[in-house]
């Protein structure tokens, strides 16, 4: 099971074990149900939107308009709830279809015009976050009692509580492995994203399967937004700045090849958690200043993509002597 | 290497340490938790540096976190302070909408949570006190001092914060409530620089057109940066600031005291850095079981350029 496809991810795992070890050790309250319900919730809407960036990445793909996307569907959310009276339900619902559609829209341009992905989101980026501007410059409160029941619904465990963010992190994080794994889709973004020519050659059809990519990271990011703007019961046009940044750092800390073709959706998850749980063990020393995160995460994406390299070249030894 | 016996191993590793950690904890300090916005200004780092010198002189046992700039970052840190089980929290809230989940989340492990700088759109009892400046009086003061300079007659221009934002709207009030003790004093125009020196240079640009610089008494500026932008559009004029057009402002940003020192404004109003005192004693009232106000405010203080040569040196 330890090849040079597995062992990237299992390197993350130990990784984040050691991070959350160390400061079960160092600190009080550290450990335990109430801390980890806390980081379930406090990085579901990151870690659902390092699903959907783990599928462009996998396809040798970046979207950089992840971070805006939040801001926009947030925005939507509120306009569609608070001005035009229109249930949650089918609020969230409009705003996911929408998100997911601009992803889509992003994809056809990249697939139809062969343009890079990163000057095509890079365009979505500025895009979205201009039409969350135009629905709204000011915070507003998303009050509704709808609303408001989904962010206090919670399953409590012991000290902790697995609450309705969480839950749906948890749903979105297993259908997105699910897609990966099980489904010719799933494949085909594997196979382009090792080698677009080849997969053409063995009939996987390219130009369609990347924008379904883009489609479902902008499905991903939507969802994002919506647990944001349920998290928070508020809408800010400025929230998600950077986002895309730390999405993509997380699926790189989970274990995936930023070039595209390896990995696995699950390291976004353990990505994810390892951003929070550095991020936790900063604020529970309380005397370090808010750039040892950065710092921290900095060192770490840069062992992370050292130790791919190693593996990689050190596989391909391994294999030539195999193949003797 | 064997990954499930490693778990297991720091399983039991951690586990013992907890047990052994909480049993040794002490209750002797007070710990208390601060959740800062970030360090976006000079006046925000002065802040942070002076509630962490405040808390030490205090003896206490001190968590400080920085969100950058962002709400979901001060979220985290109110919850690992929770998580730590700290005696009180501290927050600077950074927007005023979405706290009501991490607020509640605070009143049922029974931590009090005081609110410095800014106030916030939630249900009240979710927290102690809310400690701040209180912006009605800063536009009173620099009104007070106006009339005196100018013996009660004056036609003023106002440069407002951005429209709508609640410091902008109580600063104009608090202004216009002295001026109108005084016949002589009015305001004869009246516009937003949305808090910024660019704006506040277009806005004065269009005021020295329209009105004339020679019918301009004095410029009542929301804050600092609006007022460094009229100084510059005075001086582009061909007049003198703070000599031929009078300039006062709230917040004593660094840069300010530059321009003061310059001689291009008049007098700033300082926005309390020292609010830190003011949560830590509410805190403390709070867990002794005393009743504490809602709302405390904290006065600030007027700066004149007689000082601004020495207080820029200290604070640039």
């Amino acid at each position: 099971m330890l090849n040079e496809r597995t062992l990237p991810l299992i390197s993350a795992i130990i990784v984040l074990l050691l991070l959350y070890g160390f400061g079960s050790i160092a600190y009080q309250g550290f450990f335990g149900l109430r801390l980890a319900g806390y980081l379930l919730t406090d990085n579901a809407f990151i870690i659902v939107t390092a699903v959907g960036m783990a599928f462009v990445i996998l396809s040798g793909g970046i979207d950089l308009s992840v971070g805006s996307m939040i801001a926009f569907v947030c925005a939507l959310m509120a306009l569609l709830v608070v001005k035009f009276q229109i249930h949650p339900v089918v609020a969230i619902a409009i705003s996911v279809c929408v998100g997911t559609l601009f992803g889509t829209v992003m994809g056809l341009v990249i697939a139809i015009f062969k343009i890079q992905p990163f000057i095509v989101t890079l365009a979505g980026m500025f895009l979205f976050r201009g039409l969350g501007y135009v629905i709204n410059t000011q915070q507003v409160k998303i009050d509704h009692p709808f609303m408001s029941s989904l962010s206090e619904f919670g399953i409590i465990i012991g000290q902790g509580e697995l609450n309705f963010v969480a839950i749906i992190m948890i749903l979105f994080l297993a259908l997105g492995v699910i897609i990966s794994r099980y489904t010719r889709f799933g494949h085909n973004v594997y196979a382009i994203g090792g080698d677009a020519q080849s997969a053409a050659l063995i009939g996987v059809n390219v130009p369609w399967t990347t924008v379904k990519v883009y489609a479902l990271s902008g499905f991903y990011s939507s969802v994002a937004g919506v647990l944001f703007a349920v998290a928070t019961g508020s809408a800010y046009p400025e929230i998600g700045i950077a986002v895309e940044l730390d999405a993509i750092a997380a699926v790189v800390l989970g274990g995936t090849l930023l070039t595209g073709g390896v990995g696995y959706v699950f390291g976004a998850f353990i990505g994810g958690m390892t951003f929070g749980v550095i991020q936790q063990l900063i604020n529970f020393d309380g005397t370090l200043n808010a750039a040892s995160t950065r710092i921290v995460i900095g060192a770490l994406l840069l062992l992370f993509i050292l130790l791919q390299k190693i593996i990689l070249v050190w596989a391909k030894k391994f294999s030539a002597k195999g193949s003797d | 290497m064997n990954i499930s016996n490693l778990t297991k191993l720091i399983k039991i590793a951690v586990g013992t340490t907890v047990i052994a950690l909480s049993s040794a904890a002490s209750m002797a300090e007070l710990t208390i938790g601060f959740a800062q916005t970030g360090s976006e200004s000079g006046w925000r780092t002065a802040f942070t540096n002076a509630t962490k010198a405040e808390a030490e002189a205090r003896g206490y046992n001190f968590k400080f976190s920085d969100g950058q700039g962002k709400q979901e970052n001060q979220i985290k840190a109110i919850r690992s302070f929770i998580a730590q089980g700290v005696d009180g929290i501290v927050l600077a809230p950074l927007v005023t909408t979405g706290w009501d989940k991490v607020l509640k989340e605070a009143q049922r492990a029974k931590i009090p949570v005081v609110l410095v700088d800014r106030g916030l759109d939630s249900d009240p009892s979710l927290y102690v006190t809310s400690v701040g400046s209180d912006f009605t009086q800063e536009g009173a003061m620099i009104a007070a001092w106006l009339a005196v300079e100018t013996e009660g007659t004056c036609d003023i221009v106002e440069l407002q914060g951005a429209v709508g934002a609640d410091a902008a709207i109580k600063r104009q009030t608090g202004f216009a409530n002295v001026i109108e003790n005084f016949s002589g004093m009015k305001i004869i125009a009246s516009q937003t620089g949305s808090w910024s020196a660019t704006g506040g240079k277009e806005v004065m640009e269009s005021f020295l057109k329209s009105i004339g610089g020679e019918n301009i008494c004095a410029v009542w500026a929301h804050n600092d940066n609006m007022a460094i932008g009229a100084a510059q559009a005075i001086k582009e004029a061909g007049l003198k600031p703070s000599e031929d057009i009078l300039i006062g402002s709230v917040d004593a940003i660094a840069e300010i005291f530059k321009t003061m020192a310059d001689g291009e404004t008049n007098v700033t109003l300082e926005l309390s850095p020292y609010q830190g005192a003011a949560a830590f004693d509410a805190l403390e009232a709070h867990l002794a079981g005393k009743d504490v106000p809602k709302r405390i405010t904290v006065p600030g203080g007027l700066f004149y350029p007689e000082t601004a040569a020495e207080e820029w040196a200290k604070r640039k």
